[in-house]
């Protein structure tokens, strides 16, 4: 198992130096660079910068020198001193800038998963021992519909229906006498009741799939020749069901719970910009336009860092959780 | 002798939406104490769901519509329990303390996530009132007694770590487990090769010496019932034609049709000349059975104006118990 852990992490290392290469290349594909951006934003308000200024700029910026230079500068300054560069846009470090950003994504993000759990495995499992009964078309109607309306539409009706009824203010995740204040109970109180319409928002396409996803690998089970075992033996209903198939209903979810990671901390831009949150997506999006690219490449590099991360524990999860793939991991 | 079992006009219909599959229709038999029955019949016979309607195994859209299933006390004289009229609790007690099941495909009628051990010691646990360690005993003792090597390390193995045989072994010892006074095998032996069969059959007959129990086997093999039943019953489109004891109705048969399946079966010593005989004709399609006697189509001692009209009633003839117009008139 220790040997199988190290192996993983030796292959984690190199997939993310490929990753943090390729994103480089391709923040550098487009023609021009940051420098673009300030002399366009300039021509826009009709100013004209002289071509000293630019190679200036191209100077402090570090642009002026050969590609590989550039990238060995920074994954350098990331690897030795965990310093992920700075934003050009915002001329502050890219740390400070996400820092406060990734961790109300993730709090936005956990939320809305813990949320999604909670809502839909209960709702699929009766589906699933329910089948064709009022309360599973009720739940697959339901579903098809949290599947089918876009979220940026529920954010528009949800901020509506907040704003028109109960008087909450519209958009961010707080209100505005503690959007710059220090953290204190009030400001997380605030956070807290503003963070429910957020949650249901990102949450409900999750519910509704989740909902599918478990009733489908349940009803797979119920059938089983095993589960009629166990109920030969004399268990009672509700105690075999959820031993035996509800168990095994679960192993597919397992193996797919890791690629909810990334998704942490950038699953929601689209709902964010909608309802001005201030989570890291908006940012992102901002930092691609302008060709800001360490604060890309520190996104992209963080991403990638917990997608395979998340890969890793899935697997781990799903080994502890099912014993056939389990002994598999202990021969070799 | 008061029997151990008694099945009485049994009737498990499959609503289906194009209409009633009558897979068992009023099936009649006997289960002596602490003897072999072996029930024999072709495919779809209804061999099976008589077995699954005995402890109510049988799931939508199949549903047992009538009848009487009678467990008798082994104190004589005591009112037999109605199991198709037991209340949900009574029943789970009688499950796999009173009656206990083998099933057909070792491999999907255990859990695979679970050890077998696990799954053992919660049987011994559900219906005695023993400590963990007694019952991992009683786990390990059985183990062993099945024939499984090395059952102090096997009890913590999973069930695909085993060969078909030793699965099968496992699941017998589990069946033994609470010490049945019945044991249902619904064709036990038919997944696994000839030399793993002939061990399990073995093991059976050694088990029941053992322990006492009584034995009902599901089978489509009448070499397999030949070899060790005490007496056959015979079914034929969701009915019994014929019962009695294994000797006489394997080699002296009084229902034609199991005179054609005996004539059917490939014995050693048949010469060239000695072709083997099928049943003729075909098993009528499942929603239309035959007026009067069910087997009248394929039958070679078919009365007209008889066989068609009337339905046969059970008579004793010698020492069989046989539904057929040939029997009776003297009889009666």
């Amino acid at each position: 198992m220790l040997r199988f852990v190290a192996r993983r992490l030796v292959w984690m290392v190199i997939t993310l130096a490929a990753i943090s290469f390729v994103t480089f290349v391709v923040i550098k594909l487009p023609p021009g660079d940051y420098t673009t951006t300030v002399i366009a934003n300039a021509e826009a308000r009709g100013q004209d910068i002289p071509d000293s200024q630019i190679a200036e700029l191209k100077r402090h910026y570090g642009l002026d020198k050969p590609f590989l230079v550039q990238y060995f500068t920074w994954i350098k300054g990331v690897v030795l001193h965990g310093d992920l560069g700075q934003s050009f846009a915002w001329n502050q470090s890219v740390a400070s800038l996400i820092g406060n950003r990734v961790l109300l994504s993730m709090v936005l993000s956990i939320a809305s998963l813990l949320f999604v759990w909670a809502i839909a495995f209960p709702i699929g499992i009766y589906s699933a021992l329910k089948q064709y009964s009022g309360g599973d078309y009720l739940a697959s109607f339901l579903g098809f519909i949290g599947m089918a309306v876009p979220e940026f539409m529920l954010a528009l009706v949800m901020m509506y229906i907040g704003f028109r009824y109960f008087g909450q203010s519209v958009g961010g995740l707080f209100s505005p006498e503690y959007a710059d204040a220090a953290w204190n109970l009030g400001k997380l109180l605030d956070l807290i009741s503003h963070l429910w319409v957020p949650i249901v928002v990102v949450g409900v396409a999750g519910t509704a799939g989740l909902i599918r996803i478990t009733r489908a690998n349940l009803l797979d089970e119920l059938h089983k020749p095993y589960v009629a075992t166990a109920r030969a033996k004399g268990l009672p209903e509700w105690k075999l069901l959820l031993k035996y198939p509800v168990r095994m209903s679960l192993s597919p979810f397992f193996s797919t719970v890791g690629w909810l990671l990334p998704g942490l901390i950038s699953g929601e831009t689209i709902v964010s910009v909608v309802m001005s949150l201030p989570t890291s997506g908006p940012l992102l999006l901002g930092a691609v336009k302008s060709q800001d690219m360490y604060l890309v490449g520190s996104f992209v590099l963080i991403l990638s860092t917990l997608t395979v991360i998340g890969t890793m524990l899935s697997d781990l999860a799903l080994a502890w959780w099912d014993p056939r793939i389990r002994t598999r991991f202990q021969k070799g | 002798m008061q029997p151990l079992l008694e099945v009485r006009e049994l009737r498990t219909h499959f609503e289906l939406s194009d209409g009633v599959v009558k897979a068992v229709d009023g099936v009649s038999l006997s289960v002596p104490r602490g003897r072999t029955l072996a029930v024999v019949g072709e495919s779809g016979c209804g061999k099976s769901v008589t077995a699954r309607s005995i402890l109510r195994l049988v799931e939508k859209p199949a549903r047992i519509v009538g009848g009487e299933i009678l467990l008798y006390d082994d104190a004589p004289d005591t009112k037999p329990l109605d199991l198709l009229a037991a209340k949900d609790k009574r029943l789970r007690q009688v499950r796999w303390a009173d009656i206990a099941m083998v099933f057909q495909e070792p491999m999907a009628s255990l859990s695979l996530v679970h050890t077998i051990g696990d799954q053992i010691i919660e049987a011994v646990r559900l219906h005695e009132n023993v400590g963990k360690q007694a019952a991992r005993d009683r786990a390990i003792e059985m183990l062993d007694r099945v024939g499984i090597p090395d059952p102090k390390r096997r009890v913590d193995s999973y069930p695909f770590q085993l060969s078909g045989g030793m699965r099968q072994r496992a699941m017998i010892a589990m069946a033994l487990s609470c010490r049945p006074r019945l044991l249902i095998a619904d064709e036990p032996t038919t997944a696994l090769d000839v030399t793993t069969q002939a061990q399990i059959l073995d093991l059976l007959q050694d088990l029941q010496q053992e322990f006492g129990m009584a034995i009902m086997l599901i089978t489509h093999d009448l070499g397999v019932a030949a070899q060790v039943a005490d007496e056959v019953a015979v079914m034929y489109l969701g009915e019994v034609v014929e019962q009695g004891p294994a000797s006489a109705v394997l080699s002296n048969p009084k229902h034609p049709y199991t005179q054609a399946l005996v004539r059917s079966v490939p014995r050693l010593g048949l010469r060239g000349k000695d072709r083997l005989v099928a049943v003729r004709g075909t098993v009528p399609p499942p929603y239309e059975r035959p007026t009067g006697c069910r087997f009248h189509p394929r039958c070679d001692s078919f009365m007209a104006g008889k066989c068609d009209v009337t339905v046969p009633v059970r008579v004793r003839s010698d020492e069989i118990d046989v539904a057929c117009l040939l029997y009776g008139e003297e009889e009666r």
